[in-house]
């Protein structure tokens, strides 16, 4: 089966394939997708249906990006893009700016405080002064600076008492 | 990055990016090894992210560093079949993981300098050096809070972990001047614009560690005789253990996949 419709435009493909793509859940994070991420930077299919797909890792040694690879290309497979050749790219470097507010409301209702703008990433001793997901109580205490995956690290709610994961800024 | 390879040679090139991403990989099996170890359940996490960070960081500088040799070797190729000689990493690196107070102040004086190098290679005119780079620098920064943080604790704490912290900054200190050390491949790309010349980093480094050590109540040594050799492949005894173990499955069952 080919994806190259009679009756289907580029645009339609592009959209279609995009969609595919940016369905694909993170296998750490799976309330988020990989467009929720910022992770998926762009999809192309060229004139012979064949699709081009390239992702940025969040961190150097995610191991996750492995196994998005192949979920990609199982998702556009399914979606009738027999022929996906997935990249990684590194530059421009990922940033948690690129998550969208979307992918940050669902990070929050799943229990992971989003990242916060705090600029404290540059100084020696800072610590980001973050909201409790569960509680929205404010005062909270760091445990550890790196947490349960790369991205995030863990802290405690002094409020309601529930340990939290942070997704860390980046 | 091609365009560069008429300037610069790729023997030069490849060097570098052997120098970072061997550096990298052995500080990061050096972290793996307190898997299961770390004083405490939050910290053995710790040092596993730390150790994938760089891990990830190394699997980026060696499968360029395969690229630009042209000879087919890929990341994996250059990790595992390559012998001590043959690695370029510093000698700070490749010592023992020691105690947690030897471990955090390691980490404390290979962050201080390589987030500033990092920084300053993000400019690089070599565009892959300049994206890993960009990458490198964020995690270098959270590596450097947290063995700031751990180096104050343990430094300013009790007698016991002040004497520990005090002697893994002597037993260290002769290792830190081979980061300033410059051959003449890595004179060639300073000015090429790929490569930073230490020298510039030299002043945030002294100011980074002056203002951690102060807070730690711990002493800088005076600046003295200095270790070389890493970089030219003349390794401590320790390098060729860490390589046992860290190829031994590839040198049994070459190209064995999960
Ligand atoms: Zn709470």
């Amino acid at each position: 089966m080919s994806a190259v419709g009679q009756t289907t435009t580029d645009n339609d493909l592009q959209t279609r394939a995009y969609q595919a793509a940016a369905s694909v859940c993170d296998p750490e994070i799976p309330v988020l997708t990989i467009g929720d991420l910022g992770v998926l930077r762009d999809v192309i299919v060229d004139d012979t249906g064949k699709v081009k797909v390239r992702i940025t890792p969040t961190y150097s040694g995610c191991p996750a990006m492995n196994t998005i690879a192949i979920d990609v290309e199982v998702a556009l497979a399914t979606a009738g893009f027999e022929e996906a050749q997935v990249e990684l790219v590194l530059s421009p470097a990922w940033s948690t700016d690129w998550m969208s507010n979307e992918g940050r409301h669902k990070l929050r209702a799943y229990g992971i405080a989003p990242p916060v703008e705090s600029g404290s990433r540059g100084s020696l001793f800072g610590v980001d002064k973050i909201a409790c997901p569960q509680c929205g109580s404010e005062d909270t205490a760091i445990i550890s600076e790196f947490g349960s995956t790369a991205c995030k690290a863990l802290y405690r709610c002094n409020s309601c008492l529930e340990p939290f994961d942070y997704f860390k800024c980046l | 990055m091609a365009a560069e390879l008429e300037i610069v040679s790729r023997e030069a090139l490849f060097d570098l990016a052997l120098r970072l991403g061997d550096t990298s990989l052995v500080l990061g099996h050096r972290l793996s090894e307190w898997a299961g170890h770390g004083p405490l359940l939050e910290e053995d996490i710790a040092l596993s992210n730390l150790g994938l960070d760089l891990i990830g960081q190394a699997r980026s500088f060696l499968s360029y560093a395969g690229e630009v040799e042209g000879k087919g070797r890929d990341e994996d190729k250059l990790a595992f079949f390559r012998n001590a000689p043959e690695y370029k990493n510093l000698l700070m690196v490749e010592l023992p993981k020691g105690d947690f107070a030897f471990t955090m102040v390691r980490q404390l004086l290979f962050s201080a300098f390589h987030l500033p190098l990092f920084r300053r290679m993000i400019n690089s005119t070599d565009t892959t050096i300049a994206a890993i780079a960009a990458k490198a620098e964020k995690e270098m920064s959270y590596h450097l809070r947290h063995s700031s943080q751990w180096v104050v604790r343990m430094g300013d704490g009790t007698e016991e972990s002040h004497a520990r912290c005090q002697k893994a900054v002597d037993d260290l200190w002769p290792y830190t001047g081979e980061v300033f050390e410059v051959d003449n491949n890595a004179r060639e790309l300073i000015e090429a614009g790929i490569w930073v010349d230490p020298e510039y980093l030299r002043d945030e480094w002294n100011g980074t560690l002056d203002a951690v050590l102060n807070e730690a109540t711990l002493k800088k040594p005076e600046s003295g005789w200095m270790q070389s050799g890493g970089i030219s492949g003349t390794h401590s005894e320790h390098l060729g253990h860490l390589l046992a173990e860290m190829q031994s499955v590839q040198r049994a069952y070459p190209g064995l996949k999960w």
